[in-house]
């Protein structure tokens, strides 16, 4: 167990590279409680939301959920987020999930930027579990006497999961299908339970932060923290479809608006090395003898065998084929610049 | 071998001793309790014939999905041996750490660093204040 965000959660529960195969071959349980969820109401709480995430949302649909980002006024990453459009009585409301870690920074900086508009923090009365890999929806079909392959990708739908109210969405962090549960806390213990018995049953288990952590680099996807900070701007980290500009103002917007015509130097890349060394946050990237970025996560992918890292270097050597070398300490250890994501479900 | 009749260092490598004519040979690994806490091994660096230890110098590393950690020495001498087929068979470090998993031998140079290690039974009690 670890200290995360205030949180005390398992990095595994058994082996990383266990759970990261249960996941790819069957179905992993997540527990992602530590994950911020704060609730807007109505339209109010929409237009609100729209006047500081980088996302135009203000077309949003009850049943949709919305990637996007919060800037500061430099245009730098404050979080990426999800933002659920979530039908019920007597209006929608949306929900929004942020990162555990910057679940204080982002409820001060809504605070200072909001009129009279209230929204409710529910982190702590709610919990999330993320249920994903190929056997995922069927699991959940038997469940939830509902088909969440109903859903589209990235839909959502408000459910009764015997007598718990259920908000399923068809999201998730680990290039698998599968769905993600946010429902009353007091219910959650018995509900995992449930999950991981018939996760149990087509060869699947419960898995903790450290596959998390390789499933979503696997997948191509940024963390925050990682890949994404203050000092990233959406273009550098290559996550300009997050950022709508037209007709619209949101902190930042007008910096990223002069970065969208005249981009930062630096862009995200992927990289796969030879050898068995796995490359760490922090390590230097070098190309033809000269550093030229660093490393900001790196593992070894169970899925390719091979050591994989995504990082940050000038913009022109951040094409897939570019050949680079990452300092290992002290060992330089080969490695070609791949296409995002490094894995790719077939189905 | 039976971790009963080895010592320990803090830093969870275990050694085992025994004379060979004149001098002494120590043999060296990892721990249970360490390779359980890495888990999911995927490289080793290991060290060449013919150096010299001081005891708590850094000889390897293994690494983990997780983490890396430096191999400390728990004596001083010079390496006579190293368990070459580990780097294939990281396996067996889990399989085996008292035994097929031994990752090198040292020709001892000074015998009173032992009094510095912990039998097996004071390494558990380590272990599972650490475990917490």
């Amino acid at each position: 167990m670890v200290e995360f965000a205030g949180w005390s959660m398992p990095i595994q529960y058994s082996s990383i590279v266990d759970e990261h195969r249960a996941t790819r071959s069957a179905v992993g349980l997540f527990d992602v409680s530590h994950m911020g969820r704060l609730r807007f109401k109505g339209p109010a709480g929409l237009a609100f939301l729209d006047r500081v995430l980088t996302r135009d949302i203000r077309d949003t649909k009850p049943g949709q959920v919305r990637y996007s980002l919060i800037t500061n006024d430099e245009g730098g990453i404050l979080d990426d987020v999800l933002v659920y459009a979530a039908s019920g009585a007597p209006s929608v409301s949306y929900l929004l999930v942020v990162n555990a870690g910057n679940r204080d920074k982002i409820v001060a900086w809504l605070n200072a930027h909001r009129a009279s508009d209230e929204f409710i923090d529910e982190s702590a009365d709610s919990a999330m579990i993320a249920v994903q890999g190929p056997r995922a929806l069927e699991i959940l079909k038997a469940l939830l006497s509902f088909d969440p392959a109903r859903l589209r990708y990235y839909g959502c739908t408000s459910l009764d999961w015997g007598g718990v109210p259920t908000l399923v969405s068809r999201t998730g962090y680990t290039g698998e299908d599968g769905c993600e549960l946010i429902l009353p806390a007091s219910a959650a213990e018995s509900k995992w339970e449930q999950l991981v018995a018939a996760a149990a049953d087509c060869g699947g288990r419960a898995a903790g932060l450290g596959a998390r952590d390789t499933l979503r680099l696997e997948a191509g996807m940024p963390l925050y923290g990682h890949e994404l900070s203050e000092d990233v701007d959406p273009y550098q980290a290559g996550l300009q479809y997050a950022v709508g500009l037209k007709d619209r103002t949101f902190p930042g917007s007008d910096v990223l608006a002069s970065k969208a015509e005249r981009p930062g130097t630096e862009r995200r890349a992927g990289w796969v090395l030879e050898g068995k060394r796995v490359p760490r946050e922090g390590y230097a990237v070098y190309y033809r003898g000269e550093p030229v970025g660093r490393v900001t996560s790196g593992t070894f992918s169970p899925t390719l065998e091979r050591p994989i890292a995504m990082g940050y270097v000038p913009a022109q050597l951040a094409a897939p084929g570019t050949q680079i070398e990452i300092d290992i300490r002290g060992h330089r250890a080969p490695g070609e610049t791949v296409r995002l994501p490094f894995y790719r479900r077939s189905s | 071998m039976q971790p009963q009749n080895l010592l320990f260092a803090k830093t969870h490598e275990w050694v085992h001793v025994e004379p060979a004519g004149a001098e002494k040979i120590a043999t060296i690994g990892i721990s249970h309790f360490a390779v359980e806490a890495l888990t999911d091994l995927v490289y080793i660096e290991l060290p060449e014939v013919g150096r010299q230890l001081r005891a708590g110098e850094s000889f390897g590393e293994v690494e983990s999905v997780k983490a890396v950690s430096d191999l400390y020495s728990p004596l001083s001498g010079e390496i006579v041996e190293v368990n070459q087929q580990l780097a294939n068979r990281l396996d067996q470090l889990h399989d085996d750490p008292y035994g097929a998993g031994w990752i090198i031998k040292l020709k001892v140079a000074d015998e009173s660093e032992m009094s510095k290690l912990m039998p097996h039974a004071q390494y558990e009690k380590q272990c599972a204040e650490e475990g917490h």
